[in-house]
């Protein structure tokens, strides 16, 4: 017998383009983080065909969990269409054979910049949340080792500090997307920068959350059915972002989160910013709409778990 | 070591031995010991260089000595050598029980941060998460360091000396700690705010008792504040004794019916 006969046939990428070595070290990446929920672990980021910064975390987490009978969906800022979701989307179709769709129900792997879709996910999906900053100490502690050491003595008091500052300098919250959460009751997690609106669908989520920053090389995870509190006073409470009045101008929905569209006359008209649902919406006889995480009068699926969302 | 007779009988609050610091070629701490009694103020003197801030920031567990022994007679605490204490267990006694002021403001307050909110940090390190609670212990606090309460939410760094003094002193006082350290408070100040932020601390040690160790250059100061003094000299304890009777408060009657 030939070497020849006993090696795989010549091919210009591995499966997944990242090589095994390294899909292997990012799936053990991911074991591990998703034993210490809201920890960040380390990995070594891979080179990829696109630059940092532009969800290459995110795409090797995809790229070294996709297998030939996933289905993807890709998202920016809640649209599928956009250019980079476009562009994301076709490298991973091609590289892993996978189907894609734009219908949050049928993917199995949904990878997202800065939102998460309004339908609720369900048990076995993945979610997938490109990060361009995994610490959401930075800004008291911009010393990295200091931070580290703040999260392994689970010492947060500073968060709670510019809480306090908040309130008294503005009277409110003044935190807008990446509100920090603490997960599990221990660590201390960036969402990546989902608006507020989204923060609380982390909570005893039914899906699995994996998010990776490529350029900060750190993956973190959110397993299912975990805690996931906004940091708030216990008398000053989170408060969503207020999506009252907003009526989509394509669907005439309310009470799920807009996209703001100034106008020549200096008035604002509104878009739901998940483009997959805006189409279900439009074609309700086409496909099958799932219960979304917060229902038409606006009220949360969890009850009581967000005291206040009535602010702005 | 000369003591007041009367309070040779209760154990000291605070008991330090064999006290050693260098910093390379440096000795900056040789062999110091100290004991501080409950509700007792001792002043520590002497040149500068010769080691006073370095015994403070080893009480407070700033960083750690090279050899020494340090005991609180604190619940929780009684047996142990605190020097010794693992991490944690070092931050919650430091948190709980050991108060600060530091000569130099920015050493002690956040600046970016409100004034009631470096006083607030306390309670919050202390895990209290009620904002009503915070804000009012905040006041509180800052109340009883005579600190002007309309300029509460001002950041320390458009308060004047003094001012930051008693943002510090509310900051040190706020969880009730049983030590309270006090490193050149009024140093640097004009002599008349010097005079009201002793009066201050005057009151304060009326009324709270707390164990105080307050280093200063200025005699006068530590006359006027202490009941004992400790001067020190190239870092070690060259003398101790009590400061004048005279100038001082009655206190000794106040400990004795304790
Ligand atoms: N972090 C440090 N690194 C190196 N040397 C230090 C350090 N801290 C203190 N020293 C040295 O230790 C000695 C004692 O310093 P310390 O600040 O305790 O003196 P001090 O009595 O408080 O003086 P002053 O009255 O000027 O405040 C000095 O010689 C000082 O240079
Ligand atoms: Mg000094």
């Amino acid at each position: 017998m030939k070497l020849k006969q006993l090696a795989h046939a010549r091919q210009d990428y591995s499966y997944g383009f990242l090589d095994e070595f390294a899909k292997r070290e990012l799936r053990r990446r991911m074991l591990k983080a998703i034993a210490l929920p809201g920890y960040q672990v380390p990995y070594a980021s891979r080179e990829l065909p696109i630059a940092r910064g532009w969800g290459t975390g995110g795409l090797q987490v995809t790229l070294s969990l996709a297998g030939p009978r996933d289905t993807i969906k890709v998202i920016d800022q809640g649209a599928d269409d956009s250019v980079n979701a476009a562009n994301l989307r076709r490298f991973i179709a091609r590289m892993t054979g996978v189907e894609t769709t734009d219908d949050t129900l049928r993917a199995t792997i949904i990878q997202s910049r800065h939102r998460i879709p309004e339908e609720r996910l369900r048990e076995g999906q993945v979610l997938v949340l490109q990060v361009p900053d995994p610490e959401p100490l930075r800004h008291v502690q911009p010393d990295i080792a200091k931070a580290r050491a703040m999260h392994a003595d689970a010492d947060y008091a500073q968060v709670w500090l510019g809480l306090y500052e908040q309130l008294v300098r503005f009277g409110r919250f003044m935190n807008g997307a990446s509100y920090p959460v603490i997960v599990h009751n221990r660590y201390l997690m960036s969402p990546s920068p989902i608006p507020r609106w989204d923060t609380p669908d982390l909570h005893q989520a039914a899906h699995l959350t994996l998010l990776s920053a490529g350029r900060e090389k750190r993956l973190y995870a959110v397993p299912p059915y975990t805690d996931v509190r906004p940091v708030e006073f216990e008398d000053v409470f989170f408060a969503v972002e207020d999506q009252r009045g907003r009526i989509c101008m394509l669907s005439s929905a309310r009470n799920k989160f807009m996209d703001e569209l100034p106008q020549p006359d200096g008035s604002s008209r509104f878009r739901i910013s998940d483009t997959g649902y805006v189409a279900k919406l439009l074609k309700p006889d086409q496909a099958e709409r799932g219960a979304t995480y917060y229902d038409d009068d606006g009220r949360f699926y969890i009850e009581g778990f967000i005291k206040n969302n009535t602010a702005v | 070591m000369i003591l007041l007779p009367q309070l040779v009988q209760t154990t000291p609050l605070l008991r330090v031995s064999g006290l050693h610091k260098r910093y390379g070629a440096v000795v900056a701490v040789e062999d110091v010991a100290l004991d501080l009694y409950p509700g007792e103020t001792v002043g520590i003197v002497g040149e500068s260089g010769s080691g006073k801030s370095t015994v403070l920031r080893l009480l407070n567990l700033e960083e750690p000595p090279d050899t020494g022994t340090y005991q609180l007679d604190i619940a929780g605490y009684v047996a142990d050598n605190i020097f010794a204490l693992d991490r944690l267990r070092r931050r919650e006694l430091q948190l709980r029980h050991i108060g600060i002021v530091y000569q130099n403001p920015h050493h002690g307050l956040r600046m970016r941060v409100s004034s009631s909110g470096n006083v607030a940090e306390r309670l919050i390190m202390a895990g209290e998460r009620r904002f009503a609670t915070l804000r009012s212990a905040a006041r509180a606090s800052l109340a009883v360091s005579e600190f002007p309460l309309e300029r509460l939410d001002d950041l320390p760094a458009r308060l004047s000396g003094g001012m930051q003094q008693r943002v510090q002193l509310a900051k040190a006082i706020a969880l009730k700690p049983a030590l309270l350290l006090l490193d050149e408070p009024t140093t640097g100040l004009d002599v008349s705010v010097q005079a009201l932020v002793i009066d201050t601390l005057l009151r304060l040690r009326r009324e709270r008792q707390i164990a105080t160790l307050i280093v200063s250059h200025d005699l006068g100061v530590i006359r006027t504040l202490s009941d004992r003094v400790l001067v020190m000299r190239r870092g070690q304890v060259s003398s101790a004794g009590l400061t004048e009777p005279g100038a001082r408060r009655p206190r000794n009657t106040r400990i004795h019916s304790n």
